[in-house]
Parts: structure tokens; C-alpha cells; sequence
């Protein structure tokens, strides 16, 4: 395979943005700007479909690498995926197109610039999946903030800019130790190379440190506890889409990292702090859970929902075990679709009712059946009903903690009961009870565009819930082989 | 044929919930109802197979979950007692669903009602018909969703959307625990399969484990998990309280999911684990325990209830715990005997208070109600039938399988057993007076309704008759033809084979004839004493309430279980979630962090603000301390 693939799939959507930079948006030519990015997008989302096809899924090696020297002896760039990062870039590429679809109903003003956001976004993200170099994943992973600092800043809500400096400066602050930690490895090793250190290791005396510099970064991105309190204000005040893409993809750039370059470049100091993560994780998912409990505003439910859901992905990667990590993998994906469905779902009834507390609606069922219907889907998925995608990965992840630590498991799958408490009564108290609110009447039931994308994203939150084989199946080797890695370092202490 | 059993209720629960709208009202009903009924047909002719020729198969459908060691298929495993399983929960279900024809003749979502239906069908039928325990789960929380919706199916009350929260999040305390036990089974095991877990577990009796510095047999605590959950579902004491709430649901669905199938999952899932059960004294102690206090609580509040069904609900706890206990002296077959004939006695009588309700236009206090015997008389020959049936009337089905349960427990031979012996009996009689009672209250003494006149009430339509009179048929003849393939000590270990696990088995010995005679005795005498309590002279029973004030309250309220748990959990979860969030996160996180921070640089850079002022005399005084202090140090230096 000569047809460099990775890089296509990282430049393609560039290239839609650079179009859109020189098309001026007017009322009139929304509608092509509209259709120019959605057909990149979805051109993207067919090339990373055929990248599945084509990927060997019974070998853990990296696949379709591409290495171009980028500074002398210093920088190379260099991409490839493996069957983890497959699957993430999968997600980003189902999700962006969906995400573009959406704006006719929630951007009101400068729609160009705002695709070209979503755009660039959407290359960066994939970069962060596929680079095998530490200097380029760490350049694409902190790039991407900075169209989602535009998207909250420009097209948010009424705190927007106070949401966006503090979702940017808890970002940035902790990356700036994640670039020192890079540069030091790259004095330890003299690469920065992942394929490299993954066969060389790194120094045990120095790994404690660098772990530390890197979770400081992974873990206000996932975000973990107690360095969440960004992620509620950035949501609520995000548009729609802009919602979406940060829950569905943006939160997974650290999970990943926490799985390619925390596990794979320092199992020692992994297993020191294992512990740490555990306590954090499980602290999230249970005083999350009940602070979603309390909340009065739908996006900051949901939120709220996200902490804790991905503290059960956090929990999950550092058991190390394979049900645990697939779990973990599975969880993300999961949260990818349910997530941005929900606020999807939120975003439906703000554009009609143009508010998201709670107490505006109950009622709703009769007036707007369908989007009941995929909002109870939506729901149950998130409280991880067996039988969609949201039990297998929530499953397998205290599967995998249970043989860990009993007590930790214990204490996790108590979230599992306040989960469903919060996500029925946000249901209950939205869409079932008496219509009070009369203005709720004039409700219109989701529009073909709502109806399409809502469905795009039930139908493999139920696929994956009855037949996760073809997630399982693509990571399986990746992941059985990162353990074996782990362990047979952790026997040599390096 | 057997996997349509399965799928056919699913494809009518398809058809009627996405396409109701298109193919009308009457035909989502008959095609449900339909696909159903051929599903029971199928199921009766696979009893009989397994009856007749001790037919076993396990089907794999499908692979579901593979990761690492871990392998999930989907599947159906067919032995004698998921046959039995399957036959009640068809065969009900296809009576209810012919029922409800009729039921909800008024109400303007009747597609949806027999999708739902047919949706818990399915669910059941996952359950009942799996080879692991995750699929188990699938079934068991699917089973709970349906139950969800079928409460709330009046989305408009208020009431009842509460009832459905609360049926679904205390069933999860109970699947939090059933879910460990999973684990547990996994970590030990390495396999969520039947089968493969049953042959290891002789080799772990001895293996104990450790938590949270409490030293536990393995098996005891995998008996305790997994029957957390079995509580949860089929409504024991401590986790009942979502059960009497869940009559906020049509009456239909109170027969179908809250008397006859998936209340009875708990059972269901200890008798299929009896191979594990049977290593494990200790739990199968405490279940006992359990089961007999839920049988007597439930009991007791059910004499003082005035709601019809809440009445029944009650009534269903207490039977419920019937069964635990038998399943936990050991008679496994017994218990399932009692779960197969409640079914048929216990869905009578929801399906023919339902017929009451209906005729009382939704009238639901037995205070209101009276005299009208005459004028519903099949349905009130059938409720005297069913409610013969429960008491354990001699020769009716309640009193083959009860009665065994009295006397497997005081064949046991231990404290335990004795004590539960007692306490059944005791139960039984209370079993019957508060029986009696609705009877009485319900059909005979004075009309006391005050908005629908006595000539209003009518007897209910013949598609709601019919199934009533198939399932009093049932309520005759289950104990009495079943008997010696359930229960019976030659015929019962061939039919159930290997799917019930003895260690050693069932004591043959009969107890006391004085024994035998009491329950019969005490249940014939309690009908004139009822009816001299409750038509007779109705004074008296208030009285003794007036006289017994405080012990009238404490039933009346239902042991104050729910205002208790909203205080513990409930308002207590609140406070804390709000604490979290507005202190917590906002006052402490963002206080001290972001927050704090930029307030703190914002500070200092007003200060430093303040050094540039501008004037030169300032800056000149500034260089000259910077240069003194600079001089200073490189001269002690």
C-alpha cells in the first residue's frame, strides 16, 4: 500500500476547510458551504471505513505507517493506527459528519466559519489517533483545543467566554507539563519515536515523573476527578454541535493517551499509581453521579453523566486486564454515540423551547412521540441497559476491576444504581407527567435532519449492545499484546 | 420450533410498537395476541416433549460476548425446568394478552400496551431460557425495563411515572448485588456458563475469600450476591417496597409481571442455581429466613389494606416468600411447584379484580364496594375459585403445592425448619382471613359505591371472561394433575433430572397425621370466621383497630418501610448530591482552583499596576534600593 491513507484521512478535511475559508458565507450559499463540508466529511468517514477493511486485525503491529522527516534527527512525522486507535478514529469520522448535519438547527450566525472549526477539529482529532511520534501526537492533541475554545467562545451561550477561558486554561495547564515529559524523553532517549521506546523502554528512575507529567495532562482531559468542573460550564454554554463533538470525541483523546502512551511507555510507574486512579475514578463515578442527581439543567446533567462515565473507562484501563481495557475501549465508543445523542436530544427541544432547565418541560410524550421514543433509547443506553452498547463496555470494565480489587468494584457498581436514578427521573420530569407548560403545545416532533441523525446513532448503540464482536474483534490483538508488553516490562523493570 | 417461541413474541412486540399506528388498534391486537399464543402452543408441546421423552437441548443462537476468556452466547437451553417455565410464562401471557383485549377497550394507546406486553415476553423468555448468567441478566433487566414501562404506562399521573422510577431503581439495588455475584462467579470460575460452573463448584468448597477483612466462603457469598438480586425482583422483605406501588400499572400487567412471571424470576433463579445452593447451608438458612418473615409481613399488611390490588400485591410478597422458603429447606421442586400453581391462581385473581375495577368504572377501595355478587356472577364464582386456591383449599391447586412447602419445612428436621413450619402455618391462616375479606368486602354485605348506582355495574365482556375461566380451570387442576411430576417421590427426580441439584435427597418421610390435618382445618374454619368479621357483625374488626391503635397504624402504614427508606436514601441522596455540587465542586474546586487562581493573579496584578505610577522620583527610589541591596549582598559576599 503506497496510497498514503492516515494522512489523507488527517489532510482531507483541511482541505473541505481551506474551500470553505474562501467561499463567503452568505444567506444565500449556506446551503453549498453546508453541503461542501458534509461531503468531506463523509468522504473522510467512507476512507476510514475502507482503512477498517483493509487493517489486518490478527496482528498488534502498526499498520499503514507513514514516516517523512520532518526536522533532522529531531522530528519525524510519523502515523499509523493499530486495532485501538482503529476504532477512535472510526468514531470521529462517523461522528463529524453528524455533527455538521446538525447546525441547520442550532448555529444561527457565521455557519462557514463554524464548519471550518468543526473541520480542522476533525482533522486534528484524527492526527491525535494516529501519530506515532510523541512531538506530533503532543502538537495535534493540544491544537484541537483550540477550535473547540473557538466554537465555546464565539457561538456559546451567555457565560461563553468565562466557559471557554476556563476550559482552556485547565487544558492548557496541564499540557505544558506533558511537553516537558516529552522533551525529557527525548533527552533520556533520543527519540521520540512511540514503536521506538515501545521497544526500548524507558529508565525506571525517571518513569514516576514522566507518568505524573502526562496524567496531569490525560487527566484534566478526561476528564477525572476533581479537575471536572470545566466540563460542565464548557457544555452548557457549547452549542449543540459543539457539545457533541467534545463529549463524543474530544474526551476520548485522553483515554486513549492514558492506554497508548501511559500503560505502553511506563508499566512501572503505571503500577505504582494504579491505586491513585483507582481512588480518583471511583470518587468520580460516585460523587458525580450524585451531583447529576441534583442538577436542574439538562446539559449539565448529561455532563455531569460524562464524568462519571468515563471514570468507569479510567477505572477500566488500569486493571489491566483484557476484559477491563476492551471494556474501557467499548465504554468510550459507547459514550461517543450516547453521549452526543443526548445532547442531541438536548439540543432538539432548546431549539424549539430555547431553554434547558428541566422544569420548563413534562408532557412532552404525546406532543413529540419520536423523539420520546429515541430519547428513552438514549436514556436507557446511558444507565447501561443490557442490550445496548453502554452494558457491554460498563460490564466488562467491573469484570475486569472485580478480579483486581473487590472493593473497588463494589463501590463502582453502586454508580450503576444512581446512574439509572438520574437518567429516569431527567426523563420522568421532561418528557412523562401533565403538559403545564402550555407554551410546550406548539412542540414540533424531530425534523427529517433530527430524525436521520438521532437514528444514525441508535442503530449502533443497539448493534453493539447485541453484537459487540466486530469492536471486540479489532482490538482484541492490539490489547492482548499490549498487556503481554506490560507484564514482560514489568518482570524486566524497565 | 423452539427458537420461535422465543422470537415470536418479539416480532408481534415489533409489529405492534413501530407499525400500531399503520395496521390499527384491533389488528396490533390480534396479531399480538396471536403470536403469542402460537408462542404457548409451542411451549406446552415442548413440556410434553420433555415430559414424555426427557427432551434437553441447548441452542446457540448467536455469539454475543467474547473478550479474553470471557465467552457469552446467545442461547436457549431447553430441560425440564425452563419447559415448565416457559409454559406459565407463555400460557399467562397469552391470557393476558386476550384479556387486555377487553381491558383496555377505553384507552387510546393500545398498540403500544401489547407491544409492551409482548416486549416482557421476550424479556422473560431470555431469561427463563438462557445456559449463562449473563444472558440471565439481559432477560432480567429486560424484564425490569418492561415492567417500567408497563407502570408508567399512564404517563399522565404523577403517581405512577413514581411507582415506575422506584420499581426500576430498587430492582437495580437488587441487580447491583446479583451483578457482583456475576463477578464473583467470573473471577472464580473464569466462565459465566451454566453448566461449566455447576461441575467446579464441588472443587471450591473450601476456598474462602477476603473482604474488607471479613473472612467468607466463596460459595456462601456467591448464594448471597445472586439472591440480592433475587430479592430485588421477586420482592422480598427489605426490597418489597417497589411491588404494592407497582398497582399504579393496569391490571393486566399486575397479573402478568407482579403475580404470575417475573416476580418469580427470583425463584426461578435460585432453583436454577440449586447446584450451587446445595454447597451452601448458611445461605440457604438466611434465605429461609428471609422468605418466611416476607411471607408473615406481607401477610399482615395485607389484612388491613383497603386497595383490591395492593390487597393482592401483598398477597403475592407473602406467596413469593412461600417459595423462597421452600427453596431454602431445600424442596427446590416444591417451591417451583408453588410458583407454577400461584401463577395460574394468583393471575385469576388480578385478572378478576380487574373484571371488578372495570365494573365499579376504576374503583379500586373494597370500602366502596359490596353486594354485587349478583351481578357479576362469573367473575365472582371465578375469584371464589382463585381465592380457594390461595388459601389452599383441600383438593384445589394452592393446597398440593402450600401445604407441601409446611411440610417439606418441618421435614427438614432442624430449628430453622420447625420455626418456619410454624410461621407457615400461622401465614396460611392469615392468608386466608385476609382472602375472605376482599371476598366479603368486595361482592356481599351493602353496596357502598357512591357514584356508580348498582345497575350500572355490568359483568365484564366475554374476551375477558374467557380468560378468567381458562385460568380458574388451572387454578382446579394444576396441583392436583401435577403433583406427582412436581412434587412426588417417584415421578418428580425423573422429570426433573439434572436440571434440580440435590446433595442429598428430599426426606420421604410423612409427618404427623395431626400435622397433614391443621393447615386444611385452620384454612375451612377461617371462611365463617371472616364472614362473621366481615359481614356479620362489621363493627368488630374496627373495634380491635380502635383498641389496637398503634399496632393498626404500624400495619396500615406497612411497617413504615417507605417513609423509612425515603429518609435514609431518598432525601438523604439529595442533601448530599446538592452538597457535592454547590459546595464541593463549586465552592472548593473552583474556588481554590480556577476560580481562585485567576482572583489571585487579578490581585497581584493590580499590585504590580501600582509600580508603574509613573513618576521618576519613585523609580529613582526603587534603583537605588535595588542597587544598595545588590552592593550589600556581593560585599558580605
Amino acid at each position: 500500500m503506497n496510497f498514503p491513507i492516515l494522512s489523507s484521512l488527517i489532510l482531507l478535511p483541511s482541505i473541505g476547510a481551506l474551500f470553505l475559508f474562501f467561499t463567503k458565507s452568505t444567506k444565500n450559499n449556506n446551503v453549498t458551504i453546508k453541503y461542501v463540508a458534509l461531503f468531506t466529511s463523509i468522504v473522510n468517514f467512507l476512507l476510514s471505513i475502507y482503512l477498517w477493511i483493509l487493517f489486518d486485525k490478527s496482528t498488534s503491529e502498526f499498520q499503514f505507517v507513514e514516516q517523512r522527516i520532518w526536522i533532522q534527527d529531531f522530528i519525524n512525522y510519523k502515523v499509523g493506527v493499530d486495532g485501538i486507535s482503529i476504532l477512535f478514529i472510526l468514531l470521529t469520522t462517523f461522528i463529524t459528519p453528524l455533527c455538521i448535519i446538525s447546525v441547520n438547527n442550532s448555529i444561527k450566525k457565521r455557519l462557514s466559519e463554524f464548519l471550518i472549526a468543526v473541520l480542522i477539529m476533525e482533522s486534528f482529532m484524527i492526527g491525535v489517533f494516529c501519530s506515532l511520534d510523541l512531538v506530533v501526537f503532543y502538537l495535534f492533541f493540544e491544537a484541537g483545543l483550540i477550535p473547540m475554545f473557538l466554537i465555546i467562545g464565539i457561538w456559546g451561550g451567555a457565560r461563553r467566554v468565562y466557559s471557554a477561558f476556563k476550559f482552556f486554561l485547565y487544558t492548557l495547564l496541564g499540557s505544558v507539563l506533558m511537553l516537558v515529559a516529552i522533551i525529557t524523553i527525548y533527552f533520556l532517549n533520543g527519540t521520540t519515536d512511540v514503536v521506538e521506546l515501545y521497544k526500548s523502554g524507558i529508565d525506571i528512575k525517571y518513569q514516576n515523573l514522566l507518568w505524573l507529567a502526562f496524567f496531569s495532562s490525560f487527566a484534566v482531559k478526561t476528564p477525572m476527578w476533581p479537575v471536572h468542573t470545566w466540563l460542565p460550564d464548557a457544555h452548557v454554554e457549547a452549542p449543540t454541535a459543539g457539545s457533541v463533538l467534545l463529549a463524543a470525541i474530544l474526551l476520548k483523546m485522553a483515554g486513549y493517551g492514558f492506554i497508548r502512551f501511559s500503560l505502553g511507555l511506563f508499566p512501572a510507574a503505571s503500577e505504582i499509581f494504579t491505586p491513585l486512579i483507582y481512588t480518583l475514578s471511583v470518587i468520580a463515578i460516585i460523587f458525580t453521579s450524585f451531583i447529576a442527581l441534583m442538577q436542574e439543567d439538562m446539559k449539565k446533567l448529561i455532563a455531569y453523566s460524562s464524568v462519571a462515565h468515563m471514570g468507569y473507562v479510567t477505572l477500566g484501563i488500569f486493571t489491566i486486564q483484557q476484559q477491563g481495557i476492551e471494556g474501557s475501549i467499548i465504554q468510550m465508543i459507547s459514550h461517543g454515540l450516547v453521549a452526543a445523542a443526548l445532547f442531541l436530544c438536548v439540543g432538539v427541544v432548546y431549539d424549539r423551547m430555547h431553554s434547558r432547565l428541566i422544569n420548563t418541560y413534562g408532557g412532552i410524550v404525546s406532543i413529540i412521540p419520536k423523539y420520546s421514543v429515541l430519547f428513552m433509547l438514549f436514556t436507557l443506553a446511558a444507565l447501561g441497559l443490557p442490550g445496548t452498547s453502554g452494558f457491554v463496555g460498563e460490564f466488562l470494565i467491573l469484570m475486569g476491576v472485580f478480579k483486581d480489587n473487590f472493593l473497588v468494584a463494589v463501590i463502582a457498581s453502586l454508580g450503576v444504581i444512581i446512574g439509572a436514578a438520574y437518567m429516569l427521573w431527567l426523563y420522568k420530569r421532561v418528557v412523562f407527567g401533565k403538559l403545564i407548560n402550555t407554551d410546550l403545545k406548539q412542540m414540533i416532533d424531530l425534523n427529517r435532519s433530527e430524525l436521520f441523525i438521532l437514528s444514525c446513532l441508535a442503530i449502533p448503540t443497539l448493534f453493539f449492545g447485541f453484537y459487540p464482536d466486530p469492536l471486540i474483534n479489532t482490538i482484541e490483538v492490539s490489547i492482548s499484546d499490549l498487556i503481554d508488553q506490560y507484564n514482560f516490562k514489568l518482570a524486566g523493570k524497565i | 420450533m423452539e427458537i420461535s417461541i422465543i422470537a415470536l413474541p418479539l416480532i408481534a412486540s415489533i409489529i405492534s410498537g413501530f407499525f400500531g399506528k399503520f395496521i390499527g388498534d384491533r389488528n396490533s391486537e390480534i396479531i399480538t395476541s396471536l403470536l403469542v399464543s402460537i408462542s404457548a402452543i409451542f411451549s406446552i408441546l415442548v413440556l410434553y416433549e420433555v415430559i414424555a421423552n426427557q427432551y434437553e437441548e441447548n441452542l446457540l443462537i448467536a455469539k454475543w460476548i467474547s473478550s479474553g476468556s470471557l465467552e457469552v452466547n446467545w442461547s436457549m437451553k431447553i430441560d425440564s425446568l425452563s419447559a415448565v417455565m416457559l409454559v406459565v410464562v407463555t400460557s399467562v401471557s397469552a391470557l393476558v394478552h386476550i384479556y387486555s383485549i377487553g381491558y383496555m377497550s377505553h384507552d387510546p394507546h393500545k398498540p403500544r400496551f401489547m407491544a409492551y406486553l409482548s416486549l416482557f415476553t421476550f424479556a422473560m423468555l431470555m431469561l427463563v431460557t438462557s445456559d449463562n448468567f449473563i444472558q440471565l441478566f439481559f432477560g432480567w433487566e429486560g424484564v425490569g425495563l418492561c415492567s417500567y414501562f408497563l407502570i408508567g404506562f399512564w404517563f399522565k399521573k404523577d403517581s405512577a411515572n413514581k411507582a415506575a422510577i422506584k420499581a426500576f431503581v430498587v430492582n437495580r439495588v437488587g441487580d447491583f448485588g446479583f451483578a457482583l455475584g456475576i463477578f464473583l462467579i467470573f473471577y472464580l470460575f473464569g466462565t459465566v456458563n451454566y453448566s461449566e460452573v455447576f461441575q467446579q463448584i464441588s472443587t471450591i468448597t473450601d476456598k474462602n475469600l477476603t473482604f474488607l477483612g471479613i473472612e467468607i466462603n466463596a460459595i456462601d457469598l456467591i448464594c448471597l450476591l445472586l439472591f440480592v438480586g433475587a430479592m430485588g425482583k421477586s420482592a422480598q422483605i427489605l426490597l418489597h417496597t417497589w411491588l404494592p406501588d407497582a398497582m399504579e400499572g393496569p391490571t393486566p400487567v399486575s397479573a402478568l409481571i407482579h403475580a404470575a412471571t417475573m416476580v418469580t424470576a427470583g425463584v426461578f433463579l435460585v432453583v436454577r442455581c440449586s447446584p450451587i445452593y446445595e454447597y451452601s447451608e448458611f445461605a440457604l438458612n438466611i434465605i429461609t429466613t428471609v422468605g418466611m418473615s416476607t411471607a408473615f409481613f406481607a401477610a399482615t399488611v395485607a389484612l388491613v389494606q383497603n386497595d383490591i390490588k395492593k390487597i393482592i400485591a401483598y398477597s403475592t410478597c407473602s406467596q413469593l416468600g412461600y417459595m423462597f422458603f421452600a427453596a431454602g429447606v431445600g424442596a427446590y421442586n416444591v417451591a417451583m411447584f408453588h410458583l407454577f400453581t400461584h401463577a395460574f391462581f394468583k393471575a385469576l385473581l388480578f385478572l378478576g379484580s380487574g373484571s371488578v375495577i372495570h365494573a365499579f368504572k376504576d374503583e379500586q377501595n373494597i370500602n366502596n364496594m359490596g353486594g354485587v355478587w349478583k351481578k357479576l356472577p362469573y367473575t365472582y364464582a371465578m375469584m371464589i375459585i382463585g381465592t380457594l386456591a390461595l388459601t389452599g383449599f383441600p383438593f384445589l391447586s394452592g393446597f398440593y403445592s402450600k401445604d407441601a412447602i409446611i411440610e417439606f419445612a418441618y421435614l427438614r428436621g432442624n430449628t430453622t425448619g420447625y420455626y418456619a413450619a410454624g410461621i407457615g402455618i400461622f401465614t396460611a391462616f392469615l392468608t386466608s382471613i385476609y382472602s375472605w375479606r376482599l371476598i366479603f368486602k368486595t361482592f356481599h354485605g351493602s353496596y357502598n359505591n357512591k357514584i356508580v348506582k348498582i345497575d350500572e355495574t355490568h359483568e365484564s365482556p366475554i374476551v375477558m371472561l374467557v380468560p378468567l375461566a381458562l385460568l380458574s380451570i388451572g387454578a382446579i387442576f394444576a396441583g392436583l394433575f401435577f403433583k406427582e411430576l412436581f412434587i412426588g417421590s417417584v415421578g418428580s427426580a425423573n422429570f426433573w433430572g439434572d436440571s434440580i441439584f440435590f446433595l442429598k435427597p428430599l426426606s420421604a418421610d410423612h409427618p404427623p397425621l395431626w400435622f397433614l390435618l391443621l393447615t386444611p382445618i385452620l384454612v375451612i374454619l377461617s371462611i365463617p370466621l371472616a364472614y362473621y368479621l366481615f359481614v356479620k357483625n362489621r363493627n368488630l374488626p374496627e373495634q380491635i383497630a380502635d383498641i389496637n391503635k398503634p399496632l393498626y397504624q404500624f400495619l396500615i402504614n406497612k411497617w413504615y418501610f417507605d417513609e423509612l427508606y425515603d429518609v435514609l436514601f431518598v432525601k438523604s441522596s439529595k442533601k448530599f448530591g446538592l452538597f457535592l455540587w454547590k459546595f464541593f465542586d463549586l465552592k472548593i474546586i473552583d474556588g481554590f482552583g480556577p476560580d481562585g487562581i485567576s482572583s489571585l493573579i487579578k490581585k497581584f496584578s493590580v499590585k504590580a499596576n501600582k509600580f508603574q505610577s509613573g513618576y521618576i522620583y519613585q523609580y529613582a527610589f526603587v534603583m537605588l534600593i535595588g542597587f544598595s541591596a545588590l552592593l550589600t549582598f556581593l560585599i558580605v559576599k
